[in-house]
């Protein structure tokens, strides 16, 4: 578990009786965000004809304004900016999270791991659908919890339930990313160990455990970062299907 | 469990949200504001481009076969008009050939008559002389045997009763 442990590198100022400092966490999201700016750079050369880095980065905005013309149509455009930050931000904290950089002495750190901070993207995420709807819509935007065809004798059981499944987005959109971050963690944590212990334990145990546990860090490694884009996928996703609900009302 | 139990420290959340905020503040400003709309628009210009060098290929396309259609027509309309001046001359040959022809036949059949009539006119004036001749003859010959001077007109006559049977 010392792996999710936040580290304090050097204190900044005070907010109230709260200190801010710069942690590992930040290091980290400083070096995701450069990363990304690096790696837009490369397809901001506007060719008619891309080269590769071109056509990677192009790739990534055409999946995500892909996706959102799927989802909300052609108004989603208008939020493509602020959706695309966010998977490119996700993506990029998953798998520098999982960068083998302990070889190099670096002590490697999942952002995206901490549910204070998907805790603070979902309710961005949340506050923006509030504000979209209730903009848009006004108090219309309360028709949300009365869906197309519902009978008239279960108005009074509808939209309490369509309340609390709309209340409990944020939390689903914060734990999902942040279990899913760390139980992947500890899950290869496990494996580790058991390796270590079996080596301690003597060179019989040691090979016997210690192969079958490799060749399974080996895959669950893979799954990792599979599992890294699809969680980034999952909350770009969501997002985008809330944002249609506050701007289309279903 | 760290990420739960860090919220204890009084450093930990401000941190973190300050961070957070101060990094995605970046991330959406820069990237999402500023750089995805110009990569998008090369993506959309390329695509308007490819759109519009299609439909030009798809005009340059119709335009050839529309040229083509024409010069094959105008090919048609020129051999038609080489094939009928080719049967025209051949037709006029043909006539001259045959007025050429007609006269050269007139022409050998008036010399046929000609000579014909020129043979016949021969043929009654050596009749003519034949039976002159041998009347003479025939006078001299009854002389010379019997001595009788035969009136020329009886000679003639005895001459031409044995010619002409």
């Amino acid at each position: 578990m010392h792996q999710f442990e936040v580290q304090k590198m050097f204190d900044m100022f005070h907010v109230g009786n709260h200190e801010v400092a710069f942690t590992t966490s930040a290091m980290w999201m400083v070096i995701a965000g450069l990363l990304l700016w690096v790696f837009m750079i490369g397809g901001m050369k506007r060719q008619l004809v891309p080269g590769r880095w071109q056509v990677a980065v192009e790739g990534f905005t055409g999946f995500i304004s892909g996706m959102m013309n799927a989802n909300i149509g052609p108004e989603g455009r208008k939020y493509t900016p602020y959706v695309f930050s966010l998977f490119m931000f996700i993506l990029m904290l998953n798998v520098i999270g999982l960068m083998p950089f302990g070889l190099f002495g670096v002590h490697p750190f999942t952002v995206t791991s901490h549910f204070a901070i998907t805790g603070f993207l979902a309710i961005l995420s949340f506050s923006i659908v509030l504000i979209v709807g209730f903009w848009r819509h006004g108090l219309h935007f309360f028709s949300l919890f009365v869906p197309h065809g519902t009978p008239w004798w279960l108005l009074w059981l509808i939209p309490a339930i369509e309340l609390v499944s709309f209340m409990v987005r944020p939390f689903s959109l914060a734990l999902r990313l942040f279990v899913a971050m760390t139980a992947g963690h500890v899950l290869m944590k496990v494996f580790a160990s058991f390796i270590i212990d079996g080596i301690a334990a003597g060179p019989a145990v040691g090979l016997g455990v210690g192969i079958p546990s490799m060749a399974l860090m080996v895959g669950i490694s893979g799954l990792e970062l599979l599992v890294a884009g699809i969680q980034a996928y999952v909350f770009a996703l969501l997002t985008s299907l809330y944002l249609n609900d506050a701007i289309n009302l279903h | 469990m760290p990420q739960i139990s860090q919220f204890a420290e009084s450093w930990y959340a401000a941190s973190q949200i300050f961070w957070v905020l101060l990094t995605f503040g970046f991330v959406f400003l820069v990237i999402g504001r500023g750089m995805l709309p110009k990569v998008e628009a090369t993506v959309d210009a390329r695509d308007r481009k490819v759109a519009d060098d299609l439909a030009a290929a798809k005009a340059a396309h119709s335009a050839a076969d529309q040229i083509e259609e024409s010069y094959r027509q105008q090919s048609d309309a020129s051999r038609a008009a080489a094939q009928k001046a080719v049967t025209e001359a051949k037709d006029k040959a043909a006539r001259d050939a045959e007025k050429r022809l007609a006269k050269v036949e007139s022409e050998l059949a008036e010399k046929q008559s000609a000579a014909e009539a020129d043979i016949a006119a021969a043929r009654t004036s050596a009749m003519a002389e034949i039976e002159s001749v041998a009347t003479e003859a025939a006078s001299d010959l009854v002389a010379k045997l019997s001595g009788v001077k035969v009136a020329a007109a009886d000679a003639k006559a005895a001459v031409k009763a044995v010619l002409h049977g």
